[in-house]
Protein backbone atom coordinates (compact mmCIF):
# COMPACT_ATOMS: atom_id res chain seq x y z
CA UNK A 1 0.00 0.00 0.00
CA UNK A 2 1.86 3.55 -0.71
CA UNK A 3 0.18 5.28 2.04
CA UNK A 4 0.07 4.67 5.97
CA UNK A 5 -3.97 5.06 7.57
CA UNK A 6 -4.23 5.96 10.94
CA UNK A 7 -7.83 6.71 12.56
CA UNK A 8 -6.63 9.88 14.13
CA UNK A 9 -10.23 10.84 15.85
CA UNK A 10 -13.63 9.20 16.49
CA UNK A 11 -14.38 10.34 13.15
CA UNK A 12 -11.24 11.15 11.07
CA UNK A 13 -8.92 9.17 9.37
CA UNK A 14 -5.31 10.65 7.79
CA UNK A 15 -3.94 8.58 5.20
CA UNK A 16 0.15 9.66 4.87
CA UNK A 17 2.02 9.40 1.33
CA UNK A 18 5.17 10.21 2.48
CA UNK A 19 6.63 12.81 5.52
CA UNK A 20 8.61 15.80 3.20
CA UNK A 21 7.39 18.63 0.83
CA UNK A 22 7.49 16.91 -2.30
CA UNK A 23 5.74 17.83 -5.67
CA UNK A 24 5.27 14.13 -6.70
CA UNK A 25 4.33 13.08 -2.91
CA UNK A 26 1.81 15.75 -3.51
CA UNK A 27 0.61 14.94 -6.81
CA UNK A 28 -0.16 11.41 -5.29
CA UNK A 29 -2.31 13.01 -2.26
CA UNK A 30 -4.31 15.04 -4.89
CA UNK A 31 -4.97 11.94 -7.16
CA UNK A 32 -6.34 10.02 -4.28
CA UNK A 33 -8.92 12.82 -3.28
CA UNK A 34 -9.76 12.92 -6.77
CA UNK A 35 -10.39 9.15 -6.96
CA UNK A 36 -12.34 9.08 -3.33
CA UNK A 37 -14.20 12.40 -4.59
CA UNK A 38 -15.30 10.57 -7.74
CA UNK A 39 -15.93 7.50 -5.38
CA UNK A 40 -18.54 9.48 -3.16
CA UNK A 41 -18.66 6.54 -0.45
CA UNK A 42 -21.51 7.45 1.78
CA UNK A 43 -20.82 8.97 5.09
CA UNK A 44 -17.43 10.80 3.80
CA UNK A 45 -17.66 14.44 4.88
CA UNK A 46 -14.51 16.25 4.14
CA UNK A 47 -11.87 14.69 1.73
CA UNK A 48 -9.11 17.35 2.64
CA UNK A 49 -5.15 17.15 0.87
CA UNK A 50 -2.53 18.53 2.67
CA UNK A 51 1.12 18.23 1.23
CA UNK A 52 1.66 14.61 1.99
CA UNK A 53 -1.63 13.49 3.79
CA UNK A 54 -5.06 13.50 3.16
CA UNK A 55 -7.87 14.06 6.12
CA UNK A 56 -11.04 12.06 6.12
CA UNK A 57 -13.99 13.22 8.11
CA UNK A 58 -16.55 11.00 7.97
CA UNK A 59 -19.79 10.43 10.12
CA UNK A 60 -19.30 8.43 13.64
CA UNK A 61 -19.80 4.95 13.19
CA UNK A 62 -19.28 4.89 9.43
CA UNK A 63 -15.03 4.79 10.37
CA UNK A 64 -15.06 0.66 10.52
CA UNK A 65 -13.79 -1.65 8.82
CA UNK A 66 -15.23 -1.89 5.81
CA UNK A 67 -14.80 2.19 4.94
CA UNK A 68 -11.23 1.73 5.21
CA UNK A 69 -11.31 -1.01 2.82
CA UNK A 70 -14.06 0.92 0.38
CA UNK A 71 -11.29 4.15 0.99
CA UNK A 72 -8.23 1.37 0.14
CA UNK A 73 -10.33 0.21 -2.83
CA UNK A 74 -11.47 3.31 -4.32
CA UNK A 75 -7.88 5.25 -3.93
CA UNK A 76 -6.01 1.79 -5.46
CA UNK A 77 -8.53 1.86 -8.30
CA UNK A 78 -8.10 5.42 -9.51
CA UNK A 79 -4.14 4.57 -9.23
CA UNK A 80 -4.84 2.11 -11.73
CA UNK A 81 -7.01 4.64 -14.41
CA UNK A 82 -4.38 7.30 -13.28
CA UNK A 83 -5.90 9.74 -16.69
CA UNK A 84 -9.16 10.13 -14.68
CA UNK A 85 -7.67 11.90 -12.06
CA UNK A 86 -5.07 13.89 -13.61
CA UNK A 87 -4.95 17.43 -12.25
CA UNK A 88 -6.44 20.14 -14.55
CA UNK A 89 -3.98 20.89 -17.01
CA UNK A 90 -5.21 23.79 -17.74
CA UNK A 91 -3.46 26.84 -15.47
CA UNK A 92 -4.94 29.76 -13.78
CA UNK A 93 -3.86 32.52 -14.25
CA UNK A 94 -2.92 35.03 -11.52
CA UNK A 95 -2.34 38.63 -12.45
CA UNK A 96 -0.02 40.39 -10.13
CA UNK A 97 1.40 43.54 -9.84
CA UNK A 98 4.67 43.64 -8.09
CA UNK A 99 6.74 45.62 -6.08
CA UNK A 100 5.78 49.11 -5.37
CA UNK A 101 4.20 49.93 -2.27
CA UNK A 102 2.85 46.61 -2.76
CA UNK A 103 5.37 44.46 -1.99
CA UNK A 104 7.44 45.77 0.12
CA UNK A 105 10.06 42.75 0.31
CA UNK A 106 10.39 42.57 -3.10
CA UNK A 107 13.98 44.32 -2.70
CA UNK A 108 14.78 41.85 0.10
CA UNK A 109 13.88 38.67 -1.97
CA UNK A 110 16.15 40.32 -4.53
CA UNK A 111 18.73 41.03 -2.13
CA UNK A 112 18.67 37.70 -0.48
CA UNK A 113 18.63 35.85 -4.00
CA UNK A 114 21.82 38.02 -5.57
CA UNK A 115 19.35 38.86 -8.27
CA UNK A 116 18.10 42.14 -9.03
CA UNK A 117 14.19 42.83 -8.38
CA UNK A 118 13.41 42.70 -11.88
CA UNK A 119 14.80 39.37 -11.85
CA UNK A 120 12.46 38.08 -9.21
CA UNK A 121 9.57 39.12 -10.78
CA UNK A 122 10.73 37.15 -13.88
CA UNK A 123 11.52 33.92 -12.33
CA UNK A 124 8.23 33.80 -10.07
CA UNK A 125 5.90 34.79 -13.54
CA UNK A 126 7.77 31.70 -15.35
CA UNK A 127 7.46 29.13 -12.97
CA UNK A 128 3.90 26.53 -13.17
CA UNK A 129 2.94 26.13 -9.77
CA UNK A 130 0.67 23.68 -8.27
CA UNK A 131 -2.01 24.10 -5.10
CA UNK A 132 -0.77 21.55 -2.68
CA UNK A 133 -3.34 22.94 -0.43
CA UNK A 134 -5.31 25.25 1.40
CA UNK A 135 -4.96 26.23 4.52
CA UNK A 136 -3.91 29.05 7.28
CA UNK A 137 -6.99 30.75 6.18
CA UNK A 138 -10.19 30.04 3.51
CA UNK A 139 -8.73 29.61 0.44
CA UNK A 140 -5.00 30.29 0.99
CA UNK A 141 -3.50 28.64 -1.39
CA UNK A 142 0.15 27.00 -0.37
CA UNK A 143 1.90 26.81 -3.67
CA UNK A 144 4.22 24.27 -4.82
CA UNK A 145 7.25 24.72 -7.99
CA UNK A 146 9.01 28.04 -7.08
CA UNK A 147 12.04 28.80 -8.20
CA UNK A 148 14.92 27.60 -6.07
CA UNK A 149 16.93 30.79 -6.10
CA UNK A 150 14.00 32.46 -4.70
CA UNK A 151 13.59 30.18 -1.35
CA UNK A 152 13.70 32.98 1.62
CA UNK A 153 13.25 32.04 5.45
CA UNK A 154 10.37 33.60 6.77
CA UNK A 155 10.81 37.33 8.44
CA UNK A 156 11.81 37.33 11.64
CA UNK A 157 9.56 39.70 12.29
CA UNK A 158 5.95 38.71 11.23
CA UNK A 159 3.54 41.19 10.51
CA UNK A 160 0.23 41.64 12.24
CA UNK A 161 -1.21 43.10 8.99
CA UNK A 162 -0.57 41.90 5.82
CA UNK A 163 -3.62 43.39 3.34
CA UNK A 164 -5.60 40.96 1.28
CA UNK A 165 -4.30 39.78 -1.91
CA UNK A 166 -0.88 39.79 -1.34
CA UNK A 167 1.62 37.57 -3.25
CA UNK A 168 4.09 36.50 -0.51
CA UNK A 169 6.92 33.82 -0.87
CA UNK A 170 7.65 31.91 2.40
CA UNK A 171 10.45 29.13 2.71
CA UNK A 172 10.38 27.28 -0.40
CA UNK A 173 6.25 28.31 -1.26
CA UNK A 174 4.52 30.68 -2.59
CA UNK A 175 0.97 31.84 -1.62
CA UNK A 176 -1.64 34.24 -1.40
CA UNK A 177 -3.42 35.90 1.41
CA UNK A 178 -6.83 35.91 0.78
CA UNK A 179 -7.66 38.29 3.27
CA UNK A 180 -5.66 40.90 5.91
CA UNK A 181 -4.46 38.61 8.15
CA UNK A 182 -1.57 38.26 9.96
CA UNK A 183 1.75 37.17 8.22
CA UNK A 184 5.58 35.94 8.35
CA UNK A 185 5.97 35.40 4.72
CA UNK A 186 7.71 37.92 2.25
CA UNK A 187 5.57 40.42 0.37
CA UNK A 188 6.65 40.69 -3.34
CA UNK A 189 3.42 42.16 -4.78
CA UNK A 190 -0.40 42.16 -4.92
CA UNK A 191 -3.44 40.42 -7.02
CA UNK A 192 -6.39 42.48 -7.57
CA UNK A 193 -8.50 39.08 -7.44
CA UNK A 194 -10.64 37.63 -4.66
CA UNK A 195 -9.12 34.29 -3.49
CA UNK A 196 -12.56 33.73 -1.18
CA UNK A 197 -15.61 34.67 -1.24
CA UNK A 198 -18.44 32.80 0.34
CA UNK A 199 -21.11 33.50 -1.73
CA UNK A 200 -19.39 32.42 -4.67
CA UNK A 201 -19.78 28.63 -6.19
CA UNK A 202 -16.97 27.20 -5.56
CA UNK A 203 -15.95 30.05 -2.90
CA UNK A 204 -12.20 29.40 -3.34
CA UNK A 205 -10.85 30.88 -6.62
CA UNK A 206 -7.70 28.10 -6.45
CA UNK A 207 -9.07 24.18 -5.84
CA UNK A 208 -6.75 21.88 -4.59
CA UNK A 209 -4.32 20.58 -7.49
CA UNK A 210 -4.94 23.56 -9.63
CA UNK A 211 -2.00 24.53 -11.69
CA UNK A 212 -1.42 28.07 -11.53
CA UNK A 213 0.89 30.77 -13.16
CA UNK A 214 1.37 34.24 -12.53
CA UNK A 215 1.23 37.12 -14.80
CA UNK A 216 2.97 40.35 -13.97
CA UNK A 217 0.57 43.72 -14.63
CA UNK A 218 1.31 47.71 -14.15
CA UNK A 219 -0.80 49.73 -11.37
CA UNK A 220 -3.53 51.00 -13.72
CA UNK A 221 -4.45 47.25 -15.01
CA UNK A 222 -4.30 46.67 -11.40
CA UNK A 223 -6.88 49.45 -10.64
CA UNK A 224 -8.64 48.22 -13.53
CA UNK A 225 -9.01 44.64 -12.35
CA UNK A 226 -9.86 46.02 -8.87
CA UNK A 227 -12.70 47.75 -10.27
CA UNK A 228 -13.81 45.32 -12.63
CA UNK A 229 -14.14 43.45 -9.38
CA UNK A 230 -16.52 45.25 -7.71
CA UNK B 1 -39.77 38.62 14.55
CA UNK B 2 -36.66 40.07 16.11
CA UNK B 3 -34.36 39.97 19.30
CA UNK B 4 -32.57 43.82 19.82
CA UNK B 5 -29.03 43.40 21.49
CA UNK B 6 -29.04 45.69 24.23
CA UNK B 7 -25.46 44.46 25.83
CA UNK B 8 -23.86 42.00 23.71
CA UNK B 9 -21.47 39.78 27.04
CA UNK B 10 -18.17 39.37 26.79
CA UNK B 11 -18.09 37.25 23.49
CA UNK B 12 -21.50 36.14 22.38
CA UNK B 13 -21.78 34.18 18.95
CA UNK B 14 -23.73 32.76 16.66
CA UNK B 15 -23.31 28.56 16.43
CA UNK B 16 -25.47 25.96 14.98
CA UNK B 17 -24.09 22.37 14.46
CA UNK B 18 -20.70 24.05 12.03
CA UNK B 19 -19.84 24.11 8.81
CA UNK B 20 -18.44 20.68 7.51
CA UNK B 21 -17.38 19.71 4.22
CA UNK B 22 -15.06 22.68 2.91
CA UNK B 23 -12.07 21.59 4.75
CA UNK B 24 -10.25 21.39 1.15
CA UNK B 25 -10.56 24.87 1.16
CA UNK B 26 -9.12 25.88 4.37
CA UNK B 27 -12.21 26.16 6.00
CA UNK B 28 -12.81 24.84 9.47
CA UNK B 29 -16.02 23.13 11.81
CA UNK B 30 -16.93 25.63 13.82
CA UNK B 31 -20.30 25.42 15.92
CA UNK B 32 -20.71 25.20 19.34
CA UNK B 33 -18.00 24.18 21.67
CA UNK B 34 -20.39 22.56 23.71
CA UNK B 35 -22.27 20.83 21.20
CA UNK B 36 -24.81 18.72 23.69
CA UNK B 37 -25.64 21.61 25.79
CA UNK B 38 -26.69 23.61 22.39
CA UNK B 39 -28.81 20.33 21.50
CA UNK B 40 -30.40 20.56 24.74
CA UNK B 41 -31.59 23.91 24.12
CA UNK B 42 -32.63 23.35 20.81
CA UNK B 43 -34.85 20.50 22.04
CA UNK B 44 -36.51 22.77 24.88
CA UNK B 45 -38.06 24.73 22.15
CA UNK B 46 -39.02 22.42 20.37
CA UNK B 47 -36.19 23.15 17.29
CA UNK B 48 -34.35 20.52 15.00
CA UNK B 49 -31.16 20.32 16.09
CA UNK B 50 -29.33 21.90 14.15
CA UNK B 51 -31.29 25.34 14.79
CA UNK B 52 -29.00 28.65 15.42
CA UNK B 53 -28.47 29.85 19.12
CA UNK B 54 -26.13 31.94 20.84
CA UNK B 55 -23.02 30.87 22.71
CA UNK B 56 -22.41 33.23 25.70
CA UNK B 57 -18.91 33.31 27.12
CA UNK B 58 -18.06 33.67 30.77
CA UNK B 59 -20.45 36.58 30.95
CA UNK B 60 -24.02 36.85 28.98
CA UNK B 61 -25.75 39.45 27.16
CA UNK B 62 -28.62 41.28 27.70
CA UNK B 63 -31.70 40.81 25.19
CA UNK B 64 -34.62 42.67 24.57
CA UNK B 65 -37.49 40.18 22.89
CA UNK B 66 -39.99 42.06 20.44
CA UNK B 67 -42.32 39.30 19.84
CA UNK B 68 -43.91 37.04 22.11
CA UNK B 69 -41.54 33.56 22.06
CA UNK B 70 -39.88 30.84 24.35
CA UNK B 71 -36.55 30.78 24.92
CA UNK B 72 -34.36 27.67 26.39
CA UNK B 73 -31.04 28.62 27.99
CA UNK B 74 -28.17 25.72 29.06
CA UNK B 75 -24.32 24.92 29.93
CA UNK B 76 -22.68 26.94 32.29
CA UNK B 77 -24.86 27.63 35.67
CA UNK B 78 -25.53 31.78 35.42
CA UNK B 79 -28.04 34.03 36.71
CA UNK B 80 -31.38 34.90 34.71
CA UNK B 81 -33.45 37.56 34.51
CA UNK B 82 -36.59 38.41 32.33
CA UNK B 83 -37.53 41.80 33.22
CA UNK B 84 -35.27 41.34 36.93
CA UNK B 85 -37.50 38.17 37.65
CA UNK B 86 -35.48 35.30 38.49
CA UNK B 87 -36.10 32.58 34.99
CA UNK B 88 -34.38 29.03 35.28
CA UNK B 89 -32.07 27.57 32.96
CA UNK B 90 -32.75 23.68 31.39
CA UNK B 91 -36.06 24.98 30.95
CA UNK B 92 -38.70 26.11 28.76
CA UNK B 93 -39.22 29.48 29.41
CA UNK B 94 -41.86 32.49 27.82
CA UNK B 95 -41.17 35.84 26.87
CA UNK B 96 -43.87 38.26 26.53
CA UNK B 97 -43.02 41.09 23.71
CA UNK B 98 -41.25 44.06 25.27
CA UNK B 99 -39.80 42.17 27.59
CA UNK B 100 -35.98 41.97 28.28
CA UNK B 101 -33.88 38.84 29.69
CA UNK B 102 -30.41 39.71 31.15
CA UNK B 103 -27.81 36.94 31.52
CA UNK B 104 -25.14 37.17 34.19
CA UNK B 105 -21.76 36.02 34.77
CA UNK B 106 -21.06 32.28 34.89
CA UNK B 107 -20.75 30.84 38.61
CA UNK B 108 -18.52 28.07 36.99
CA UNK B 109 -18.29 26.83 33.77
CA UNK B 110 -17.06 28.78 30.82
CA UNK B 111 -19.75 28.53 27.81
CA UNK B 112 -24.01 29.07 27.96
CA UNK B 113 -26.63 28.24 25.41
CA UNK B 114 -29.51 30.33 24.32
CA UNK B 115 -32.05 28.85 21.74
CA UNK B 116 -35.25 30.41 20.90
CA UNK B 117 -37.64 29.15 19.38
CA UNK B 118 -37.87 28.71 15.57
CA UNK B 119 -34.33 29.29 15.76
CA UNK B 120 -32.26 32.74 14.71
CA UNK B 121 -33.24 32.69 11.15
CA UNK B 122 -29.98 34.37 9.34
CA UNK B 123 -28.89 33.00 5.80
CA UNK B 124 -26.50 30.38 5.94
CA UNK B 125 -23.06 30.61 5.20
CA UNK B 126 -21.43 27.44 3.51
CA UNK B 127 -24.23 25.71 5.28
CA UNK B 128 -23.95 27.15 8.30
CA UNK B 129 -25.06 29.85 10.31
CA UNK B 130 -22.00 29.47 13.00
CA UNK B 131 -19.90 32.14 13.46
CA UNK B 132 -16.29 31.45 12.87
CA UNK B 133 -14.57 34.57 14.40
CA UNK B 134 -10.71 33.46 13.63
CA UNK B 135 -12.16 33.49 9.79
CA UNK B 136 -14.57 35.63 9.83
CA UNK B 137 -16.85 33.67 8.57
CA UNK B 138 -20.32 33.41 8.61
CA UNK B 139 -23.57 35.56 9.48
CA UNK B 140 -22.91 39.19 10.72
CA UNK B 141 -19.58 38.68 8.67
CA UNK B 142 -18.66 36.27 11.49
CA UNK B 143 -17.91 38.75 14.51
CA UNK B 144 -19.53 38.21 17.61
CA UNK B 145 -22.87 40.08 19.01
CA UNK B 146 -22.25 44.23 19.43
CA UNK B 147 -24.98 46.19 21.23
CA UNK B 148 -27.50 47.40 18.42
CA UNK B 149 -27.45 44.22 16.66
CA UNK B 150 -30.83 42.75 15.42
CA UNK B 151 -31.57 38.98 15.85
CA UNK B 152 -34.17 37.97 13.59
CA UNK B 153 -36.01 34.44 14.41
CA UNK B 154 -38.96 32.45 13.17
CA UNK B 155 -41.71 31.22 15.19
CA UNK B 156 -43.18 28.40 12.45
CA UNK B 157 -46.70 27.44 14.28
CA UNK B 158 -47.85 30.41 15.68
CA UNK B 159 -47.55 28.65 19.37
CA UNK B 160 -48.06 31.64 21.94
CA UNK B 161 -44.85 31.98 25.26
CA UNK B 162 -47.51 31.37 27.43
CA UNK B 163 -46.42 31.05 31.11
CA UNK B 164 -49.97 29.18 31.66
CA UNK B 165 -49.50 26.61 29.23
CA UNK B 166 -45.23 26.24 29.58
CA UNK B 167 -43.76 23.40 31.17
CA UNK B 168 -43.39 23.34 35.09
CA UNK B 169 -40.35 21.27 34.97
CA UNK B 170 -36.69 21.65 34.18
CA UNK B 171 -33.91 19.47 33.50
CA UNK B 172 -31.06 18.00 35.43
CA UNK B 173 -28.52 19.38 34.15
CA UNK B 174 -25.71 16.86 35.84
CA UNK B 175 -24.91 14.33 33.13
CA UNK B 176 -24.81 17.05 30.58
CA UNK B 177 -22.68 20.08 32.74
CA UNK B 178 -19.85 18.71 34.06
CA UNK B 179 -19.42 20.45 37.51
CA UNK B 180 -16.58 18.90 38.98
CA UNK B 181 -13.84 20.41 36.90
CA UNK B 182 -10.94 17.92 38.38
CA UNK B 183 -12.03 14.90 36.75
CA UNK B 184 -9.95 14.16 34.07
CA UNK B 185 -10.31 14.50 30.06
CA UNK B 186 -9.80 11.26 27.92
CA UNK B 187 -6.72 11.26 25.49
CA UNK B 188 -6.08 8.81 23.21
CA UNK B 189 -2.13 8.83 22.11
CA UNK B 190 -1.45 10.97 19.40
CA UNK B 191 0.74 10.32 16.34
CA UNK B 192 3.85 11.95 18.00
CA UNK B 193 3.12 10.78 21.85
CA UNK B 194 5.81 8.02 21.94
CA UNK B 195 8.43 10.81 20.69
CA UNK B 196 7.90 12.22 24.74
CA UNK B 197 10.42 11.25 26.74
CA UNK B 198 8.99 8.44 29.19
CA UNK B 199 9.05 10.96 32.11
CA UNK B 200 7.07 13.43 30.20
CA UNK B 201 4.71 10.81 29.36
CA UNK B 202 4.05 10.08 32.74
CA UNK B 203 3.99 13.78 33.30
CA UNK B 204 1.44 14.16 30.87
CA UNK B 205 -1.00 11.54 32.41
CA UNK B 206 -0.40 12.13 35.62
CA UNK B 207 -0.34 15.82 36.95
CA UNK B 208 -2.26 18.95 36.37
CA UNK B 209 -1.97 21.36 33.40
CA UNK B 210 -4.09 25.06 33.91
CA UNK B 211 -5.51 26.93 31.52
CA UNK B 212 -4.44 30.06 30.17
CA UNK B 213 -6.51 33.25 29.92
CA UNK B 214 -5.50 33.66 26.17
CA UNK B 215 -7.41 30.50 25.53
CA UNK B 216 -10.20 30.76 23.14
CA UNK B 217 -12.41 28.73 20.74
CA UNK B 218 -9.56 28.02 18.37
CA UNK B 219 -7.86 26.36 21.25
CA UNK B 220 -7.74 26.07 25.20
CA UNK B 221 -4.01 26.95 26.13
CA UNK B 222 -2.31 25.03 29.06
CA UNK B 223 0.73 25.58 31.00
CA UNK B 224 1.87 22.45 33.33
CA UNK B 225 4.49 20.39 33.75
CA UNK B 226 7.48 20.38 31.18
CA UNK B 227 6.94 17.90 28.41
CA UNK B 228 9.67 16.80 26.13
CA UNK B 229 10.86 15.06 23.08
CA UNK B 230 13.17 12.19 22.66
CA UNK B 231 15.14 13.55 19.80
CA UNK B 232 13.43 17.07 17.86
CA UNK B 233 10.70 16.09 15.53
CA UNK B 234 10.65 17.71 11.95
CA UNK B 235 6.97 17.60 10.58
CA UNK B 236 5.02 19.05 7.85
CA UNK B 237 1.88 20.62 7.96
CA UNK B 238 -1.11 17.90 8.16
CA UNK B 239 -4.58 17.96 8.53
CA UNK B 240 -5.65 19.18 12.27
CA UNK B 241 -9.01 18.70 14.08
CA UNK B 242 -10.95 19.86 17.17
CA UNK B 243 -9.67 17.50 19.80
CA UNK B 244 -6.11 17.39 18.97
CA UNK B 245 -3.56 18.01 21.18
CA UNK B 246 -0.87 19.96 19.73
CA UNK B 247 2.66 20.45 21.14
CA UNK B 248 4.04 23.81 20.01
CA UNK B 249 7.90 24.83 20.36
CA UNK B 250 6.87 26.75 23.52
CA UNK B 251 6.27 23.41 25.47
CA UNK B 252 2.75 24.68 26.38
CA UNK B 253 -0.02 22.39 24.77
CA UNK B 254 -2.95 23.85 23.19
CA UNK B 255 -5.95 21.85 23.21
CA UNK B 256 -7.82 22.67 19.98
CA UNK B 257 -11.51 23.53 19.81
CA UNK B 258 -14.15 24.20 16.73
CA UNK B 259 -12.62 27.20 15.35
CA UNK B 260 -8.88 25.62 15.18
CA UNK B 261 -7.17 25.47 11.98
CA UNK B 262 -7.70 23.01 9.10
CA UNK B 263 -4.46 22.16 9.05
CA UNK B 264 -1.03 21.97 11.51
CA UNK B 265 2.67 22.00 11.69
CA UNK B 266 2.86 20.90 15.30
CA UNK B 267 3.35 17.30 16.56
CA UNK B 268 0.35 16.15 18.02
CA UNK B 269 0.55 14.41 21.20
CA UNK B 270 -3.28 13.26 21.74
CA UNK B 271 -6.42 13.50 20.33
CA UNK B 272 -9.15 14.21 22.74
CA UNK B 273 -12.40 11.83 23.22
CA UNK B 274 -15.00 13.40 21.23
CA UNK B 275 -17.37 12.91 24.27
CA UNK B 276 -15.15 14.96 26.18
CA UNK B 277 -14.96 18.58 23.90
CA UNK B 278 -17.76 19.77 25.80
CA UNK B 279 -16.29 19.13 29.01
CA UNK B 280 -13.11 21.08 27.51
CA UNK B 281 -15.61 24.04 26.62
CA UNK B 282 -16.83 24.35 29.89
CA UNK B 283 -13.19 25.15 31.74
CA UNK B 284 -12.43 28.59 32.32
CA UNK B 285 -9.08 30.03 32.39
CA UNK B 286 -7.52 29.26 35.53
CA UNK B 287 -9.35 25.67 35.97
CA UNK B 288 -7.04 22.98 36.21
CA UNK B 289 -6.85 19.74 33.79
CA UNK B 290 -6.03 16.58 33.75
CA UNK B 291 -5.70 13.52 31.31
CA UNK B 292 -6.57 10.06 31.05
CA UNK B 293 -5.59 7.58 28.45
CA UNK B 294 -8.14 5.77 26.54
CA UNK B 295 -8.37 4.07 23.19
CA UNK B 296 -10.60 5.17 19.80
CA UNK B 297 -13.12 2.31 20.78
CA UNK B 298 -13.40 3.39 24.41
CA UNK B 299 -14.24 6.72 23.09
CA UNK B 300 -16.25 5.73 20.20
CA UNK B 301 -18.31 3.50 22.92
CA UNK B 302 -18.56 6.23 24.97
CA UNK B 303 -19.65 8.44 22.42
CA UNK B 304 -22.26 6.12 20.75
CA UNK B 305 -23.66 5.74 24.52
CA UNK B 306 -24.15 9.70 24.48
CA UNK B 307 -25.55 9.88 21.50
CA UNK B 308 -28.28 7.28 22.62
CA UNK B 309 -29.13 9.22 26.18
CA UNK B 310 -28.93 12.52 24.28
CA UNK B 311 -31.61 11.11 21.20
CA UNK B 312 -33.28 9.80 23.92
CA UNK B 313 -33.95 12.62 25.78
CA UNK B 314 -34.46 14.79 23.18
CA UNK B 315 -37.49 12.48 22.14
CA UNK B 316 -38.48 12.47 26.06
CA UNK B 317 -38.87 16.38 26.04
CA UNK B 318 -40.69 16.44 22.28
CA UNK B 319 -43.03 13.94 23.64
CA UNK B 320 -43.49 16.58 26.49
CA UNK B 321 -43.27 19.76 25.22
CA UNK B 322 -46.37 18.47 22.81
CA UNK B 323 -48.31 17.84 25.29
CA UNK B 324 -47.99 20.70 27.53
CA UNK B 325 -47.87 23.42 24.29
CA UNK B 326 -50.20 21.71 21.85
CA UNK B 327 -47.66 21.91 19.45
CA UNK B 328 -48.24 19.32 16.12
Amino acid sequence: MAFALEAIAEDTLLLRFGDRIDAAINARVHAAAGALRQAALPGVIDIAPAFASLLVRHETGSGSFSLVAAITKAIEEGNANPLENEPDPISFEIPVFYGDNVGPDLDAVAAHAGLSPDEVIARHVTGIYTVAMLGFAPGFPYLLGLDAALHVPRRADPRTRVPAGSVAIGGAQTGIYPRELPGGWHLIGRTPLQLFDPDRNPPALLAPATRVRFRAIDAAEFARLAAARR
Amino acid sequence: MTIEVIKPGLLTTLQDRGRPGFAHLGVGRSGAFDAPALRIANALCGNAADACGLEITLLGPTLRFLEDVWIAVTGAPMPITIDGTDAPMWAPVPIRAGATLTLGATHTGCRGYVAVRGGLDFAPVLGSRSSDLNAALGPLEGRPLRAGDVLPFVTPDGVFANAATMPKWRLDPRPWFDSEAQAPLRLMPGHHLDCLTEGSRKRLFTQLFVIQSKSNRVGVRLSGPTLEWTAPIEMISEGCLPGVLQLPPSGEPIAFGPECPVSGGYPRIGQLAAVDLPRLAQRRPGDAVRFTSCTLDEALHALRKREQVLAGMEATIRRRMKMIAGLR
